[in-house]
């Protein structure tokens, strides 16, 4: 847990690197219309990213001199492989959900991610995606007429199917 | 008569009704599922209702919304596990009560009184607001200015660890709601010279980053926390005891209401100091507080229910959202080409009443739902993190997705989310961004029309705040939070019991 008196792994990086940015933001804030006028359209963003460089600057300021570090591991506490193993995977699930399509993306993402996290076994993971998925599904396809990419699914010709099967010849 | 009439439309329309009902349901687990947030749930939602029309959508809100805020206490009761912030003060009492074996009339007893709390909320939403909106309708632009600028402050101060790192967040979302056109002359901000970046960054792909992955992802560090399971006994709660306790749940009621309706201040402080309250007037409990006092069960249940109607009086009638819930609402309404403000009461009275009538109906159907089904409720709570994290997860990107079919959207959420897990994981709070977001505009149109009609002199503009009393006061406010900085205040958060504290170890 992080301790505000102490500095914590990778936290002076953190405060540096949004100090940094609020810098580049303030210089792009200027550029927009400069000292023009204070009802310009530069004026609140240039306002606020001031507003951004001073107190990331104050927080920064106040972390470097706090020499004392915390017990944490940046890739223990901060920042720890589960995590990032799920990072990788929702990048990978927004990379493929357009060209693969809603259902086998989706399906995909829940296996792999709940056999990597529950390590209870490959029937245990297919069960409670297939189950779940088809949930999500049924709830926000059908119900909320969401429209998600199809992909390599027809999905729109199955639901059609369906709708033939119970419901007549619409 | 027209207003009845409006008042009604959710209890008359089977459809509506369902819908209340079902997201009040879904609004108690959600609240209560350790893991899942009121927060997350709507802020996902906003995606998949926004081709809906608004009564629907609106119905299913408020119901989450009510459901959600009383939901957190039953996990807070069973499992010390605050479902939501606003349970954290139930939890001291609740679960010393449930180790008891008396968690079946804890939960029974929450329920009715946050049944009674919730109503009082919202008669004094229903009373107060129109008074509220009349008033704000003489509001200068400056004065809005300063009402943005005072909520964003508030939050900031209030939710996270140091006022600066919420000045930051704040001052973060602001910027990030300024990407885009300018509105009023086309100009180009922050956009890099890229055209995706004209419409401005969705600010619910921003939302669901921020609550729904950054949250799932700071989740993923205690996956495998085990549940504790209790027993259920009795459920509704008898009538002596609720007797006994409506003295005290009117007093805690108005605290409720009253700091919900403080821009910035929400059901958590509410239901904090109404405990602190409780403990100060109980003479002689029958059991200590922190032991399983009844006092210090309902006092935070009532309150934190009734602060849920005092919420939406700035929220309807300035525009001004109290917390990040509020401000996911404001989100949703804006979805739905509704402008929150002192003119929706003039131009769409229908809308005050709808959402008066919603949260009345959701109101009931909490407490139905509360006193009833809580034994499949414990089975259903038990539900592991393992499956929980990847299904948000899932709906997080799907949600960002639906606004605009945009692949876009989902990166800035992903973006959003990773940025918004590494700050939390330092002690930054993601409440005062979201506020940022939604307020940005109204900062911004409001700095300029104030600045314009002083042509453009610093010197009018400080000359016209000190000399309207109302200006004055809020300016007053924005310095008193500066000040509040000092040890001083920090003596007064002790008092009320109100030690700093992360939002994760709230939300788990």
């Amino acid at each position: 847990m992080h301790d505000k008196r102490k500095r914590s792994a990778g936290e002076l990086g953190l405060n540096a690197g949004l100090f940094v940015i609020s810098l580049i933001l303030l210089w792009q804030a200027y550029a927009i219309s400069g000292f023009e006028s204070l009802s310009s359209p530069g004026a609140l963003p240039m306002a606020v990213a001031f507003t951004m460089v001073v107190s990331s600057g104050m927080i920064l300021l106040d972390n470097f001199r706090n020499a004392v570090r915390d017990e944490t591991q940046f890739f223990r506490d901060i920042l720890p492989p589960v995590v990032i193993v799920m990072m990788l995977f929702i990048a990978g699930y927004a990379v493929l959900l357009v060209p693969l399509g809603f259902l086998p993306t989706s399906f995909l993402f829940l296996f792999t991610s709940i056999l990597y996290l529950r390590k209870r076994g490959v029937a245990f993971a297919l069960t409670v995606s297939a189950g779940s998925l088809i949930c999500v599904y049924v709830i926000f396809r059908v119900v909320f007429t969401v429209l998600m990419p199809a992909g390599i699914v027809p999905e729109a010709e199955i639901l059609s199917a369906f709708g033939r099967m119970f419901g007549g010849a619409d | 008569m027209q207003e009845l009439q409006y008042f009604l439309t959710p209890w008359l329309d089977p459809q509506l009704l369902f819908l209340v009902a079902a997201g009040t349901f879904a609004g108690i687990y959600i609240g209560a599922i350790p893991g899942l947030s009121v927060t997350m749930a709507v802020s996902i939602l906003i995606g998949f209702t926004f081709t809906w029309d608004v009564y629907p959508a609106l119905c299913l809100m408020v119901g989450i919304f009510m459901g959600g805020v009383y939901g957190g206490s039953r996990t807070a009761i069973l499992l010390n596990i605050p479902g939501a912030p606003s349970a954290v003060a139930t939890a001291m009492d609740g679960y010393p009560l449930a180790q008891k074996g008396l968690a079946g009339e804890a939960i029974g007893l929450s329920t009715v009184m946050s049944f009674i709390g919730g109503l009082i909320g919202i008669a004094v939403l229903a009373v107060a607001a129109p008074t509220v909106s009349d008033f704000a309708l003489s509001f200068q632009p400056r004065d809005f200015m300063l009402l943005a600028i005072l909520g964003i402050l508030l939050v900031g101060s209030l939710s996270g660890e140091s006022l600066v790192k919420g000045i930051f967040c704040g001052a973060m979302g602001l910027l990030i709601g300024t990407v885009g056109m300018d509105p009023l002359t086309a100009e180009e901000r922050f956009t890099f010279g890229f055209t995706e970046l004209w419409g401005g960054i969705s600010f619910i792909a921003v939302m669901i980053g921020m609550f729904g992955v950054a949250e799932a992802l700071a989740q993923l560090h205690h996956v495998d926390k085990a549940a504790v399971k209790q027993t259920i006994t009795r459920i509704v709660p008898k009538w002596s005891s609720v007797r006994k306790y409506l003295p005290l749940s009117m007093q805690t009621s108005s605290i409720g209401v009253i700091i919900g309706a403080l821009p910035g201040t929400g059901g958590d402080i509410a239901a904090l100091m109404a405990y602190d309250h409780a403990k100060r007037i109980t003479k002689n409990p029958e059991v200590p507080f922190g032991q399983g006092a009844r006092e210090g069960l309902v006092a935070p249940e009532t309150a934190n229910n009734a602060a849920v109607g005092g919420a939406f009086i700035p929220m309807l009638t300035l525009g001004i959202p109290g917390d990040a819930v509020t401000a996911i609402m404001i989100g949703a309404l804006y979805i739905h080409g509704l402008n929150p403000g002192p003119m929706l009461m003039v131009e769409q009275p229908q809308m005050f009443w709808f959402i008066t009538g919603a949260l009345v109906l959701a109101n009931i159907f909490m407490l139905i739902f509360g006193l009833t089904g809580i034994r499949i409720f414990t089975k259903i709570v038990e539900m592991p993190r393992t499956v929980l994290i990847p299904l948000i997860l899932l709906l997080s990107i799907v949600g960002a997705y639906a606004v605009n079919n945009s692949i876009t959207d989902v990166y800035w959420m992903l973006a959003f989310g990773v940025i918004g897990y590494m700050m939390k994981q330092y002690g930054y709070q993601l409440a005062p961004v979201i506020l940022g977001v939604i307020l940005s505009r109204l900062l911004d149109e409001n700095w300029r029309r104030a600045i314009i009609s002083e042509q453009d002199s610093l010197g009018g503009l400080f000359k016209g705040i000190l000399t309207s009393p109302l200006s004055f006061v809020l300016l007053a406010m924005v310095l008193l939070i500066f000040v509040s900085q000092t040890p001083l205040w920090a003596a007064f958060r002790r008092k009320i019991g109100l030690a700093p504290q992360n939002q994760d170890t709230l939300n788990t």
